[in-house]
């Protein structure tokens, strides 16, 4: 794992992109070591804002930045920024409608040290239940770099979802990035898997697990949780006919929700999630055992598959 | 200064007794709305609609345009009557208020009314966003000013807190605060719900310069809005003393008509008192 981070590579992309944007500015709430958004203070101090363990009033002071043109990130832990702000989030940012980028850090179990306050499972079930919200969530450090110009760009609020840990590399640098378009990782008939954020490295060992077994896995990074790629994901139960989704989040509402309900409306297909079950985490020495222990194993993602398959 | 001439204060005094009534039509047109909060804002509302924000109606996205928080939104009545006769809109469009197809919200929507700055209506949010469009105004080298009109009751409130704090470290004197202290919440006496007071001291103690002023009087209004504007290197409050439901005999001081629209006969009675008032 000698990859960047998740927080390495959001961290140093947002600094490079404030010499270009010189419209970004930064907030962030007594956690920018933590976070890494100390890159872009110490080279833009007038642009970085610690406002201190209030997450709400940061978010509110990003608001009113964004009604005075600029376009504020605002960085904190992800268990803070989608439950202590999410009336601020809702209100100040999706319902009227501002031009604020919410960069959620150390999201799902990646804070391993810290244990279930600092976990963050739910966040992808309450951002993509907000409208207007665009819900992304990038699946190593090279491709949270990459998400950073066009998070930017995009005129509307974004919720960009990042872990703290590493993860095993997904992204190939250069690949070019839609929001609300996934991408077809590996060519597959017999299951397709569709995954997000840390779970998208994880998935491609199981993809090469279930290959060693003859069985043919389609893998689908859906970054963009919210707009879905409902296309290429009706496409692919069309063709394979059963669906895994694999996702460092509960199981309930995040991207295996999001999957569901698609293909209910559109393709009823026989669907299994593999996420956290519906109960809180533990503490653990390192986040891949963690991960491990709660359901999000490469082995679960396999074991997955195969039960889909034989419901199909 | 000029606007001590007796002409502009009587000026202003018939411009919130218009809006007091406005409020009122509003209210019972519509059956619902906020009378009580909407009444204690009228001097506070003429005088800023009427002579202190630098404001252009033909361009209501106007970069260098004074911004106003209405961050007590529930007394959205007063802001659509002020941003109607200021010529934002239509006065028709406020006997639609309401209406399934009208741009004017129970609460303020800066996406659908024009001259909204921002989307109001949960109570606390005013002053961490007036932080930020503060803030922006000097990263954009404008020199517009903020102004935030908060409740008494919503002080009861963290946030608001966070961005008194806020306001403070940066120093942001293009920021001024107006509080509507008219010591009556939908409960009842803010006094008793949770005891606000010393309010002044607590301002102060956050590092903000506090004027303390009777919120009906409008020369102390406008003296203290002036004097917001000379303020250098922090934030100003100015503290008013109001009245909750002023100029309506049978609404003032009572927590009842918080969020009750008067019935024909109690809104032709306030109407009779206004105009006699005038």
């Amino acid at each position: 794992m000698a990859e960047l981070s998740l927080r390495e590579g959001y961290g140093r992309a947002l600094a490079k992109y404030g010499e270009v944007n010189p419209n970004v500015v930064v907030l962030d709430a007594d956690t920018s070591a933590s976070t890494l958004s100390c890159y872009f203070a110490e080279r833009f101090p007038d642009r970085f804002f610690n406002i201190g363990i209030a997450e709400p009033c940061m978010v509110d002071v990003a608001v009113g930045l964004a009604l005075g043109g600029k376009i504020p990130f605002v960085n904190a832990f992800a268990a803070l920024l989608a439950l202590r702000a999410m009336e601020q989030i809702r209100t100040c940012v999706c319902y009227a409608r501002t031009n604020v980028k919410l960069a959620s850090h150390y999201a799902g179990l990646s804070d391993f040290k810290d244990g279930p306050t600092h976990n963050s499972i739910s966040d992808i079930a309450l951002m993509r239940a907000l409208p207007d919200m665009t819900v992304v969530v990038p699946a190593d450090g090279a491709e949270a770099a990459a998400w950073v110009p066009i998070v930017a760009e995009f005129d509307g609020p974004v919720y960009l979802r990042l872990s703290r840990a590493g993860a095993l590399p997904a992204y190939t640098p250069g690949t070019p990035l839609t929001l609300g378009k996934g991408l077809t990782l590996r060519e597959g008939r017999d299951v397709t898997i569709v995954a997000t954020g840390s779970m998208v490295g994880r998935t491609l060992a199981a993809a090469d697990k279930l290959a060693a077994e003859g069985i043919r896995a389609r893998v689908l990074e859906i970054h963009t949780i919210k707009p879905l790629d409902r296309d290429l994901v009706l496409k692919a139960a069309e063709e394979t006919g059963a669906i895994v989704t694999a996702e460092e989040h509960s199981v309930i509402g995040g991207l295996g929700g999001a999957v569901a309900e698609a293909l209910a409306a559109s393709r009823p297909t026989a669907v299994e999630r593999v996420g956290v079950a519906d109960t809180f985490a533990r503490t653990a020495y390192d986040p891949e055992s963690l991960m491990d222990a709660f359901g999000l194993a490469v082995d679960d993602v396999v074991a997955a598959a195969k039960r889909v398959i034989a419901r199909r | 200064m000029a606007y001590q001439r007796e002409s502009l204060i009587l000026e202003l005094e018939q411009r919130a007794r218009d809006l007091r009534l406005d409020s009122l039509d509003l209210i019972h047109r519509r059956g619902a709305g906020h009378p009580g909060g909407a009444l204690s804002a009228a001097e506070i509302m003429a005088a800023l609609f009427f002579h202190k924000l630098r404001l252009d109606p033909a361009r209501p996205d106007w970069p260098e345009r004074d911004r106003f928080i209405l961050s007590k939104g529930h007394a959205s009545a007063i802001l659509y009557a002020a941003l109607a006769r200021r010529g934002f809109f239509p006065a028709e469009d406020l006997k639609r208020w309401g209406a399934l197809d009208c741009h004017l919200q129970g609460h303020p929507d800066r996406l659908k009314t024009p001259g909204v700055d921002m989307t109001s209506g949960i109570l606390g949010h005013g002053i961490a966003i007036g932080a930020g469009l503060a803030l922006a105004a000097r990263l954009n080298k404008l020199n517009y000013h903020v102004y935030v009109l908060l409740g008494d009751g919503e002080c009861e409130g963290g946030i608001v807190w966070e961005g008194m704090m806020t306001a403070a470290k940066y120093c942001l004197s293009n920021l001024t605060a107006i509080v509507d202290f008219n010591d009556v919440q939908l409960d009842g006496p803010v006094h008793e719900i949770m005891p606000l007071e010393p309010l002044a001291d607590k301002w102060r103690a956050f590092n903000w310069t506090v004027l303390e002023i009777n919120g009906h009087n409008l020369r102390q209004v406008l003296e203290a809005l002036d004097t917001a504007s000379e303020v250098h290197g922090r934030p100003t409050v100015i503290i008013a003393h109001t009245t909750k439901g002023k100029g309506v005999s049978f609404m003032e001081d009572q927590a009842y008509w918080h969020g009750i629209p008067p019935n024909d006969a109690q809104y032709a009675q306030a109407v009779d008192e206004l105009r006699r008032a005038a």
